[in-house]
């Protein structure tokens, strides 16, 4: 059979279509088959109808400045409308004159956040470095020392306090979180059961239920004539609120932690508490910090939510913002411009998650 | 052996019961509980002294009290007239409604777009991955505002209505859609379809026990779409196709026949749907990718077709994978259904919330809220468990 098949002359084919260069990536991912070219030319559409209105409403017809809100009313969007409330939206009801010092402490967030996610700095500096910049932000918000004026918490408004209730949520219900995960896996009956009671109760019932709480509640469990500062308040419920969600994710870790470690620590003769923290939670925490980071990412956005209190964070006073009799009806700007500033932060820190996961995937995979 | 270690480790030997851990964590234990009963009481006390001093109210003795405020929107009959019980059955009602119409579509545009995100289409999987990362990094707060605004604030009144498809509009008013004309019809229809998902669960179960005896297949997956599609169809064409639909049309200021969404209901809807959307598509997408392809390969080897291949071989191990999370994503569309408040859908976390500021009873509300969001948490996570528990491993 074979050897007649080598005697056979070969009809010539024509060559395979190209594979490389526009063309050939076009057709091996635009056009490889009718069921693609169909949704290809579908997606093509849709842009083509979608896209050219939001440029021209967003750019071409865009007013980026005018005196005021009526003026301001063409096709397109009024960017003006930003520009006259963008200290508003972002600073809120801190004092006009002392902008500076909102301006910085987002600054020193910003700063804080790329330093912890520089993985060359982990360790004790880092946490000096979170220790300063969180001491720098209380003073340069509150005042009251070294010539800075003092703000009481009420102004405390706009993206400043949305980070610090992200952020002093997240570090405070950390080690809450750690807590009640040790506590989730006791093998003491009674301290499993409350541990567990609490964090399923947190998860069960919506945040709003412990921001209502902490602003109706709160007062009423504290001894009579104990008053307690309404950012103290929300800030609490979203401490409780993290602690719970961040034990669930600090237990995937500790669930993972091989049996073997825990027996090698026993038979070094290592106490609870050593072994927990020289053994358990240093591999259970660095295998966890993705999901983290995802928590904290979900944490930042729900701190939106401090609207049902009354807190003045960037959406609250993007809400007050647009309810000026100067400026009205501009709400796609305002929610596109606040959209725009979660966003940045959310999408950076979800592409720094991604990139840690593939970087702890890389020792696994061969 | 141990004894000697620690005596010679640890200085002074003490008495046994000491060391014993047994006993020890019986101490540990009572130490913890009398904290946290401690920390209760405390809690209680104070709250029980400062209720005496501020004269609110204790007791559920309000829900039997009129409630004495309006509600836009419900699907049962409600007025102010209403005891404050009426008014959470309403809220709950919507919740519920809201929650069980988003899980529904959010899980359709979640399975599109995760489905998507693995084309081999290159414009296809992009346009999925937009999708995904802008409304995945977005407040969900934030998100409603936005759609509330556009349809409550931008869109215009009924007359300049947007048409979106014949018969659909979009106008401050929400947004209307054609309704099927009532007809006796439909019910005959609905009973055909019923009988056709029993006859088709029926005749699946004859032909696997079939096959497992005799190895003859029956084409259970046509039957079964003949009496599913085919029954109702032939029923609905034999009872003179009523199609009359009840298309809106204005008459006035405001549009008439059809049904209609009202603003606040179709913005928190599509909010939710949209952003829980981005997730879910995450979940299915991780789920296909974790069927490795070999067993893709191995089922093509045995001569599976690509739709038997999807059904027995790749789906079943890939719902192992997505059901655990997708529970989780229920459970939070459902706690973010309370979002409603901030936009004005009555709800019940926003019906709660009215009735605190009336009558003060701020622990009374908020205990209502807690156990009725943990029934849901319990139920839907019940729901799941036994659906994951047909779907999960069996091992030897």
């Amino acid at each position: 059979m074979a050897d007649i098949a080598h005697d056979m002359p070969v009809a010539a084919q024509a060559p395979p279509p190209r594979s490389s260069g526009l063309a050939g990536w076009l057709r091996a991912n635009l056009f490889n088959g009718v069921t693609n070219t169909i949704l290809t030319l579908l997606c093509v559409a849709l842009i083509a109808v979608a896209v050219p209105p939001v440029i021209r409403w967003g750019l071409v017809d865009a007013i980026w400045s005018a005196p005021n809100g009526k003026s301001c009313h063409g096709g397109g969007a009024c960017w003006a409308f930003i520009g006259e409330k963008f200290r508003f939206i972002v600073f809120g009801f801190f004092p006009a004159n002392e902008t500076w010092r909102p301006a910085s402490v987002v600054g020193i967030f910003v700063l804080m956040i790329v330093a912890a996610c520089d993985r060359r700095l982990w360790g004790r500096r880092l946490a000096m470095l979170w220790v300063v910049g969180l001491c720098a932000v209380f003073a340069l918000m509150r005042g009251g020392a070294l010539g800075l004026s003092k703000v009481e918490t009420a102004m405390w408004s706009g993206l400043p306090l949305t980070l610090i209730l992200a952020v002093v949520g997240m570090l405070f219900g950390f080690p809450l979180g750690i807590l009640l995960a040790l506590g989730r896996r006791s093998r003491l009956p009674a301290v499993r059961a409350i541990c567990v009671g609490y964090i399923e109760l947190v998860r069960g019932v919506p945040l709003i239920t412990m921001l209502f709480m902490a602003s109706l509640m709160l007062p009423l469990f504290l001894p009579a004539g104990f008053t307690i500062d309404k950012l103290v308040r929300a800030q609490v419920a979203f401490i409780l609120f993290a602690g719970a969600y961040l034990a669930e994710v600090v237990r995937g870790g500790l669930q993972a932690i091989p049996r073997g470690q825990i027996e090698a620590a026993d038979s070094l003769g290592l106490s609870y508490i050593q072994r927990t923290r020289l053994i358990v939670l240093p591999q259970a925490l660095a295998m966890v910090i993705p999901p983290l980071v995802n928590t904290f990412i979900g944490i930042f956005k729900d701190t939106a939510l401090v609207i049902v209190i009354s807190l003045f964070d960037l959406l609250t006073t993007a809400e007050t913002a647009l309810s000026d009799v100067n400026w009205q009806g501009f709400y796609i700007e305002a929610y596109v411009f606040v959209g725009v500033i979660y966003w940045s932060f959310c999408f950076f820190m979800s592409r720094y998650s991604q990139l840690l996961e593939r970087e702890f995937d890389r020792g696994k995979r061969r | 052996m141990t004894s000697e270690e620690a005596s010679l480790s640890i200085a002074p030997a003490r008495p046994a019961a000491w060391r014993d851990p047994k006993i020890r964590g019986i101490a540990y234990q009572i130490v913890f509980v009398f904290v946290v009963a401690g920390l209760i009481a405390f809690v209680v006390h104070n709250t029980l002294v400062n209720i005496g001093r501020q004269n609110i109210a204790t007791g559920f003795g309000f829900l039997h009290r009129e409630a004495a405020f309006g509600i836009g929107e419900s699907l049962i009959d409600v007025l102010p007239a209403d005891t404050y019980a009426r008014a959470f059955l309403v809220g709950l009602t919507n919740t519920l409604h809201v929650a069980a119409l988003g899980i529904v579509f959010a899980t359709i545009l979640g399975t599109l777009m995760g489905l998507a995100r693995l084309s081999a289409n290159w414009l296809v999987r992009k346009l999925a991955q937009v999708y995904v990362e802008t409304f995945r990094n977005i407040p969900l707060a934030l998100q409603l505002f936005f759609w509330w605004g556009l349809l409550n604030k931008m869109a215009p009144g009924p007359r300049q209505a947007w048409q979106l498809l014949p018969g659909f509009f979009v106008s401050n008013r929400g947004i209307t859609y054609p309704a099927p004309l009532a007809s006796p019809a439909y019910k005959w229809v609905a009973l055909a379809f019923v009988i056709g998902v029993v006859a088709t669960i029926a005749v699946r179960r004859w032909a696997s026990r079939r096959q497992m005896a005799s190895g003859r297949q029956f084409p259970a997956g046509w039957i079964g779409f003949g009496l599913i599609v085919g029954l109702p169809a032939v029923v609905f064409i034999a009872a003179g196709a009523p199609l009359a639909m009840d298309v809106p049309a204005l008459k006035g200021f405001n549009f008439s026949g059809g049904d209609a969404m009202s603003p606040e209901f179709a913005a928190l809807l599509i909010g939710l749907v949209v952003y829980t959307g981005t997730f879910i598509s995450e979940i299915v997408r991780a789920g296909i990718l974790a069927v490795s392809w070999g067993q893709s390969e191995a089922a093509m080897a045995l001569g599976f077709r690509s739709g038997q291949r999807l059904r027995l071989i790749v789906l079943p191990q890939a719902l192992r994978v997505i059901i655990p999370p997708m529970t989780s994503q229920y459970l939070s569309l459902t706690k973010n259904s309370s979002l409603a408040v901030i936009i004005g859908f009555p709800d019940l976390v926003s019906i709660a919330n009215t009735t605190m500021n009336q009558t003060g009873q701020a622990i009374e509300g908020i205990a209502m809220i807690m156990a009725v969001y943990l029934c849901i948490s319990l139920a839907i996570s019940l729901a799941m468990n036994l659906y994951n528990r047909a779907v999960a491993l069996v091992e030897r």
